[in-house]
């Protein structure tokens, strides 16, 4: 055991400090995304910037988009983990933003560097890392939803275009995105995995149509999209025909994994007891009341567990040695229904006010607890729900048998 | 950056499981339990301090092997697995720890060199600092002890006691003192060795002063808590291993139970809440000796958190297993009992959260 990362990354972290110090207080502004609120509202801000201009500074430092090679953009550093351990840390010390990652950085980019080919990365690498184009990932269907490679939204290739009829749903930011990367079933007749192919769609082609999904949190924060005789080049594809479904499997795992960061629920934990301090229910702080107390550190051991294993996966990264298969698998299912017990007991701690909504008097932090409670049940059920992840730690992680399957599904 | 097990810690896990599956079986426990294999004891007891389990972390200058929390904590968890009937948290931790930290340099020399070849055997008695019951309670006076201690651990054929009162004034008595009755408790589980101490102008030895031991009395407990976490996560871990190895080979409906999704679920959630419980106790391990500022709250809240999850693991397990993890003659029980024991010992999980809470000024 040893959580020193040795003094080599010494000067490094003082380069990241220096840095966070001289941007502390920035107020970045979006009409896109959302920041979680780390500046008073009634103070004027030292700094202010458009997220595209914040984003360019954080690339030109090497802070965000760190080892995506430079002749597409990014800073071109050596993938080195525990430097952008040391950026995450840093900025959350100092409550400054990082850069956006989104659908585009996070899944599409590494696809297109690892299966891409040159024309492709040149063409779209760049301007999504500066966020110039947005991306929306079109995976689930209507019909196709843990059951993903059932998909059957169809692509038929009709000279050199694909032409694209059928439906997407749960697509966060198709409304204002100018790209989809897309699943499509171009091989009908071959087995349902291996059908499939990885298409890059322009938004503003004919044929297209998004509509809102409004969810139970009241808010439009996924859209349907609707082809109808779309079509789109036929080099807009990655990787061979057919191969879509392995070309996808990468950006999943990274999905995944990515969920559940062991830092915003300790910030998240830590506002749970201010709320818990601040609320006065008969005369007494209800963070003195026995019963909600015992939740309370129910949760803290939980969070404990996770930021500890949060090193476990850290470690597991820098060793190559040290076996995570199964404490990656874990993840999604831990991090997202513990998350929702937390929003949970804060609910329970409002008691009647904690059913408030829709800017009622009297919220408590606008509204964010209950807007948690819900959207974090989402968070359950998206990117593989709670059971379809038991599946996998079930039979991937513990090697049980699979189910058998029905003739002819 | 390593966070983990070193490969010095996992090979002598190896080591200790690898001895306990030759020797404690679920055939041999049952015999044990039934008067049958008496010397059960002596073989796991001489086995494992051939390994250098009592002398674990005794330092070397007194012929232990002067290791750290984490490493004693990696044994333990080897212990939980293999429901090993050893003495090991309060014989070979809690005691020499006591000693080592407190001790003048006359009375380290006179137990701890012994306590590291296993023939000074030492029992704990904490429950008056660590969940008092009406009708016990220590009282010291010219190095004389009167009154009664519940749920001594780690008493079997022990030498001596290491006896903690209220105020945490730390008291060694010698088990041929005359005054001092003994009464064997069984519990439910038979791995372990508890009984209680009534004492009647038992001659005694003071241990540090009492105005200093507190600190160091709660590290003790605390140590002693992170490693009953770790023997309740060896155990559960097996209990969950077992659970798959059965799904995979007990049929139903023409096909091995693993594969329907019930059972599949039942064993990814206990795989899911176990996989963090490793990270958890082997950071709580390391917080004792290196970053001592969380360990407190580290040791209440490992212990809480893992103690819950064995509970779960104990019952899913044990579900899975069908009719079959009832019976006796599987003997899954054994582990359950053994999780069942650990949870409530040096306090239960309800107990420590509010410890955990009090701690950290909430």
């Amino acid at each position: 055991m040893n959580l020193d990362f040795g003094n080599k990354y010494d000067e490094f972290r003082k380069e990241v400090k220096a840095f966070c110090k001289e941007y502390e207080g920035i107020h970045v502004t979006s009409n896109l995304y959302s920041y979680e609120s780390v500046v008073d509202p009634n103070v004027k801000p030292k700094i202010e910037m458009s997220v595209k201009e914040w984003q360019k500074i954080l690339i030109d430092k090497g802070y965000h988009a760190r080892h995506i090679p430079n002749e597409y953009g990014g800073f071109g550093g050596e993938l080195d983990i525990v430097k952008n351990v040391i950026i995450t840390e840093e900025f959350s010390k100092s409550k400054i933003p990082t850069g956006i990652g989104g659908q585009g950085i996070d899944f599409l980019v590494p696809t297109l560097l690892e299966m891409g080919t040159e024309e492709q990365r040149q063409r779209y690498i760049k301007p999504a890392l500066e966020l110039e184009e947005i991306w929306c990932q079109g995976y689930s269907e209507p019909n196709a939803g843990s059951d993903l490679a059932s998909l059957q939204t169809k692509g038929e290739l009709e000279g050199d275009e694909w032409v694209i009829n059928g439906q997407k749903i749960w697509t966060s930011t198709a409304k204002y995105a100018q790209m989809m990367f897309c699943l499509v079933r171009t091989e009908p007749d071959a087995p349902k995995h291996q059908g499939i192919s990885y298409l890059l769609i322009p938004m503003d082609a004919p044929g297209i149509e998004v509509r809102p999904l409004v969810d139970m949190t009241l808010d439009a924060g996924f859209n349907e999209v609707f082809f109808t005789d779309v079509r789109i080049p036929a080099d807009n594809i990655v990787g061979e025909r057919g191969q879509g479904w392995l070309v996808a499997n990468k950006t999943l795992v990274h999905e995944r994994g990515s969920l559940g960061d062991p830092n915003k629920m300790i910030r998240r934990y830590d506002k749970l007891v201010n709320l818990m301090k601040s609320e006065i229910l008969d005369g007494a702080r209800i963070i003195d009341k026995p019963v909600y107390r015992d939740r309370l550190m129910r949760i803290q051991g939980k969070i404990l567990a996770l930021k500890s294993h949060g090193l476990r996966l850290l470690s597991g990264r820098l060793n190559k040695g040290q076996d995570i298969s199964l404490a990656t698998m874990i993840v999604k299912l831990y991090g997202t229904e513990m998350r929702y017990e937390l929003e949970s007991l804060a609910i329970d701690v409002m008691g009647e006010l904690g059913t408030l909504y829709d800017n009622s008097p009297n919220l408590r932090d606008n509204g964010g607890w209950q807007y948690a409670y819900m959207y974090y049940l989402g968070l359950i059920i998206g990117g593989g729900t709670s059971q379809i992840q038991k599946n996998i730690i079930a039979e991937r992680g513990l090697g049980m048998p699979k189910e058998p399957r029905i003739k002819g599904v | 950056m390593y966070f983990g097990l070193s490969e010095e810690q996992q090979f002598f896990q190896v080591s200790i499981n690898k001895f306990l599956d030759d020797t404690v079986t679920v055939d041999s426990l049952r015999s044990f339990r039934d008067g049958e294999n008496e010397n059960l004891f002596e073989i796991v007891y001489k086995g494992l301090n051939e390994l250098g389990l009592c002398g674990l972390i005794i330092p070397e200058k007194y012929g232990g092997l002067g290791l750290d929390s984490l490493f004693a904590i990696s044994v333990s968890e080897s212990l939980g697995r293999g429901i090993a009937p050893y003495p090991f948290i309060g014989s070979f931790l809690i005691a020499p720890y006591l000693i080592d930290q407190l001790g003048s340099d006359s009375q380290k020399e006179k137990y701890l060199p012994g306590i590291a070849t296993g023939e000074i055997r030492f029992a704990v008695a904490l429950t008056e600092i660590t969940g008092r019951r009406s009708e016990t309670g220590i009282q010291s006076s010219n190095r004389q002890l009167n009154g009664k201690t519940l749920f001594v651990m780690d008493d079997i054929e022990s030498t001596h006691y290491l006896i903690v009162d209220s105020d945490a004034g730390i008291h060694i008595v010698d088990s041929n003192e005359s005054g001092l009755e003994k009464i064997k408790l069984s519990t439910v589980d038979i791995t372990s060795f508890i009984s209680e101490l009534i004492l009647t102008e038992v001659k005694k030895e003071g241990l540090g002063s009492v105005s200093q031991n507190e600190e160091t009395v709660k590290r003790a407990i605390d140590l002693g808590r992170i490693a009953i976490a770790a023997d309740t996560l060896g155990a559960s871990q097996c209990m969950l291993n077992q659970s798959i190895d059965y799904s995979k080979d007990r049929k139903q409906f023409g096909r091995p139970i693993g594969s329907f999704q019930a059972v599949k679920h039942m064993c990814a959630q206990m795989a899911s809440d176990l996989e963090p419980c490793h990270s958890l106790v082997w950071y709580a391990a390391y917080s004792m000796d290196y970053i001592t500022h969380e360990s407190h709250l580290m040791a209440c809240q490992t212990k809480a958190h893992v103690s819950e999850v064995g509970a779960f693991v104990a019952k899913t397990a044990t579900e899975v297993h069908g009719g079959m993890g009832f019976t006796d003659d599987l003997g899954l029980h054994f582990w359950f009992k053994r999780i069942g024991l650990n949870r409530q010992l040096l306090g239960s999980p309800d107990l420590l959260r509010e410890e955990a809470a009090e701690a950290q000024g909430i």
